[in-house]
């Protein structure tokens, strides 16, 4: 086989790292290039979307496998070591090469690099490492680097790569852990959790206040991870019921839910089925009411019971909890305000601060929510009462879309 | 009709003077036109005068409040033709609404923090969609961008880009004014056109490359895409040019994935051993190896599911004395060890007070797994089940009957009731050593967390004293 070219091997290392919809750039902490020697900068908040590709997900990082070669046999991934996809591998230098240049060109706001499994988790963690620590110390590379942990590697490794990486993940891969067991032989749902364990560990150290020693730095912006839906059978509410506790036990800032994308060199075991976008897109919804808008999972759904695909979960928990509204605007609370639909974190937080200065009418609310017709059932303002609207009949169907969001 | 000419654009300074001369004479808004040198937009007829600018400041003193400031920076760079008189009209009106910016759904208010918003995007987006090219000069390489922001946002976004390439000598020419940094100093000159810049670089094939290969054509959202990137920035992306033929080919290419048939393997392929532990046993443990192996895959009860791990004891292997606590809590659970939490730390120095050495003791809970609720995002820890107590026996008594200890002291009623067999209260079975039918001696005393519990400092220190004793007089009783 001839050997292949740099472009060759970015073709198949990008393409192999697709199927992880992480691309986040956020929540490190804030530092720039001023007095060092390379370049970079991270903002503290919000990452920068430098693309998006026509899946209409954002391009902020390189993100690519180290290699693809892999030993695991994981069905659905497209890497597993049954598969007859192309393989390619990467040395440290072309990875970092190719970080430096398309950041130099403000193509990106960093690197993600994760891996197959090659000979075993702690010569792969190393590699992954390796180029963490040429970026950061041979390049002084102060933009944003997302290292994929590999959950059985050695726990020095670990702390190696929090040093390095202002995000670490371990993918939880999926919803079940006798999923896990069936469709990912080798994988090892305990063992990813441990891992998880001790990543908040180091995290909850480095952030200590220090009293002698001050234990080293680790991935000021946290960890993350990724559950592939529709794969198995879980329900959307074992789904949920599953990142709740991810984000209790290992303070994880993000749950990414992945819907089970038909790929290339399909394994047998699995469906061959367009994957469930809106579906996914209703799981993203629900989360977002748990971490932002102080709901309980056992309020948007129960444990067996799917989301809704017509309306949003906010939307439908209110439908289904009408004996709570209509919710003056005039006079609820933040908490209250926040479980209005069609009033997001901004727009409460708006209402607040203008009822302070005046009685609220419809037509101020019209320029402080985006969606006035989902609002007006389910408030009360000076000037408007819904009167029998919040509990007729035809709610439902009057506030359904037209055409289901199937691809919002 | 009186008339404004002001410098340039975005002439917040010319703006300020002027406004501030024409409120403390009181004209009105309506009466004010605003234009810009060279803006071509000066029409009105019915000039009456015109308002100079780059005179001295005869008007009142007056101050406006810090966020009409705020959004008026951001506002004033926005291309729209009204944001002069908007904010003028703003200025007039918060001498009598002092309060007024703090009204989102007041109609003015409203239009200015749109025009700010988007001026805020605009600068997002500058950031995200500015690709540099890379140029050779005498000094070595550059890089240098061609970039048509949204609102005119280059000068104050240019910042951005040193921060970020202090070290990278670049410029970015816009239509608007062009930036430059050197390293050391960061300069403006007039706005240029696209044919100043470079027309290519080295590694935009391979940017393009990437660009077409992340994309998983099974999850076309071409609006999504749209929506974020709006076409308007397209003609500077080299990657965009790919868009067209990306979108009319990903129908194709997904209906060949899922129609394609199951792939196999072209090579045999050699299986590799799981990681993790071995499915769960009936038969009892033979070793402590063992215990902490089956604990970790224990189904006996439900708890492991919200746990990251079961916990098993630690210590001498051949303990005179064996404590029994609870269960293990957060830290525990992360961590994988008995106590070494707030109570294990407590428990430690307790130890230490009565003489214990910690290396010479078994140290384990009733219950293996960290049972706890949610509340919000923490985790709160709940007391085991009697139920739960009851199925986790299996791993104590193996544990017991490994270790062989003289004295098993329990800590707290739901170690004593996994130790005895039955409920007990700590308060009263205190202190008085309980014969058990295997011989060994029971002690019961408090769990450590009761004294972290304690809000009272004197009781707390009573309570701990007497918790000292009680491990201290089963240790005298191991002997």
């Amino acid at each position: 086989m001839a050997a292949l070219t740099l472009r060759q091997k970015l073709a198949i290392l990008s393409d192999a790292a697709k199927y992880d919809a992480s691309c986040a750039s956020s929540g490190s902490v804030k530092r720039d290039s001023r007095g060092g020697r390379g370049m970079g900068s991270t903002d503290g908040g919000m990452g920068i979307c430098h693309a998006y590709a026509p899946d209409g997900r954002c391009i902020s990082l390189l993100k690519i496998l180290l290699t693809n070669f892999c030993v695991y046999d994981c069905a659905y991934c497209v890497n597993r070591v049954s598969s007859n996809t192309p393989r390619a591998r990467f040395t440290a230098d072309e990875v970092v090469d190719l970080t430096l240049g398309f950041y130099r060109r403000n193509y990106i706001e960093g690197l993600f690099l994760s891996s197959g499994i090659i000979r075993n988790p702690d010569y792969t963690m190393e590699e992954i490492v390796r180029v963490a620590r040429a970026l950061r110390e041979t390049h002084d590379f102060r933009g944003y680097i997302h290292l994929k942990v590999i959950p059985e590697a050695s726990p020095a490794l670990v702390s190696e790569a929090g040093l390095y990486a202002d995000r670490v993940s371990i993918n939880i891969e999926l919803p079940r852990d006798d999923s896990l067991e069936s469709l990912a032989p080798e994988k090892d749902a305990p063992g990813i959790r441990r891992a998880m364990g001790a990543v908040r560990l180091a995290e909850d150290a480095a952030r200590e206040p220090a009293r002698k020693a001050r234990p080293p730095r680790f991935a000021p912006a946290g960890q993350s991870t990724q559950m592939i839906v529709g794969a198995d059978g879980a329900s959307d509410g074992e789904i949920l019921r599953r990142s709740e506790t991810l984000y209790g036990a290992y303070r994880l800032r993000r749950v990414y839910y992945s819907a089970f994308s038909p790929i290339p060199e399909a394994a047998a075991r699995l469906p061959l089925k367009p994957p469930p976008l809106v579906r996914e897109h209703r799981l993203y919804q629900a989360d977002w009411l748990m971490r932002i808008y102080g709901f309980g999972r056992a309020e948007i759904l129960d444990e067996d019971a799917n989301l809704d695909l017509t309306v949003d979960p906010k939307l439908a928990w209110a439908l289904r909890r009408r004996e709570d509204f209509p919710v003056d605007v005039n006079t609820a609370d933040r908490e209250m305000l926040l479980r209005v639909p069609g009033l997001g974190v901004r727009g409460a937080d708006r209402i607040l601060a203008a009822r302070r200065l005046k009685r609220l009418e419809l037509a101020d609310l019209k320029r402080i929510s985006r969606s006035l017709e989902t609002l007006k059932p389910f408030v009360v303002a000076a000037d408007w009462s819904p009167g029998g609207l919040t509990d007729s009949v035809g709610l439902r169907a009057q506030l359904e879309p037209f055409q289901p969001d199937l691809f919002a | 009709m009186r008339v404004v000419r002001l410098a340039h654009e975005t002439d917040l300074a010319g703006w300020r003077e002027a406004a501030r001369r024409l409120r403390a004479e009181g004209v009105a808004p309506e009466d004010v036109f605003w234009a810009v040198e060279g803006g071509g937009n000066l029409f009105a007829a019915d000039i009456t005068s015109e308002v100079g600018v780059g005179q001295a400041d005869a008007g009142e003193g007056f101050t406006v409040s810090r966020d009409f400031v705020a959004v008026a920076e951001r506002a004033v760079l926005n291309r729209s033709d009204e944001r002069f008189g908007l904010l003028y009209r703003l200025l007039w009106r918060l001498k009598d609404e002092p309060r007024l910016m703090r009204d989102a759904s007041d109609a003015d208010v409203w239009r200015v923090q749109a025009l700010a918003r988007d001026v805020d995007r605009a600068a997002h987006k500058m950031k995200a969609f500015v690709r540099f090219r890379a140029v050779r000069d005498a000094a070595g390489e550059a890089f240098v961008a061609w970039f048509e922001p949204a609102h005119r946002v280059a000068e104050a976004t240019a910042p951005f880009f040193v921060r970020r390439f202090a070290n990278m000598r670049f410029s970015i020419l816009t239509p608007d004014v062009c930036v430059h940094w050197d390293t050391q100093n960061l300069g403006f000159t007039p706005g240029a056109d696209a044919a100043a810049a470079p027309r290519a670089d080295s590694l935009e094939d391979d940017w393009r490359t990437y660009y077409a290969s992340i994309f998983n054509p099974a999850r076309l959202k071409v609006d999504a895409m749209t929506k974020e990137m709006p076409r308007r920035y397209w003609r500077n992306l080299p990657e965009a040019a790919l868009i067209p033929e990306l979108v009319a080919n990903a129908q194709d290419r997904t209906r060949q994935m899922v129609a394609a048939p199951a792939s196999k393997p072209a090579r045999r392929i050699a299986g590799v051993p799981r990681a993790g532990a071995a499915g769960p046993s009936d038969d009892p443990p033979q070793s402590l190896e063992a215990v902490a192996a089956g604990v970790s895959g224990c189904r006996r009860c439900d708890l492991w599911r919200d746990a990251t791990q079961g916990v098993a004891g630690e210590g001498a292997g051949a303990a005179r004395i064996m404590f029994v606590g609870e269960q293990p809590g957060d830290q525990e659970d992360l961590a994988g060890r008995p106590f070494v939490g707030p109570a294990g730390q407590l428990f430690d120095r307790a130890l230490a007070q009565a003489g214990v050495p910690r290396d010479a003791v078994w140290i384990t809970n009733a219950v293996k797994h960290f049972r706890h609720e949610l509340q919000g995002k923490r985790r709160i820890h709940k007391t085991p089940s009697a139920g739960q107590v009851a199925a986790c026996r299996w791993w104590l008594d193996a544990e017991r009957a490994l270790v062989r200890p003289k004295v098993i002291v329990a800590l707290g009623a739901s170690a004593a009731l996994g130790v005895i067999g039955k409920a007990t209260s700590v308060g009263k079975a205190r202190g008085a050593p309980i014969s058990l039918a295997d011989g060994t001696q029971a002690v019961i005393t408090w769990h450590p967390s009761y004294m972290l519990r304690l809000r009272d400092a004197a009781a707390k220190a009573a309570a701990f004293e007497g918790f000292v004793a009680d491990l201290k007089s089963a240790w005298s009783l191991a002997a």
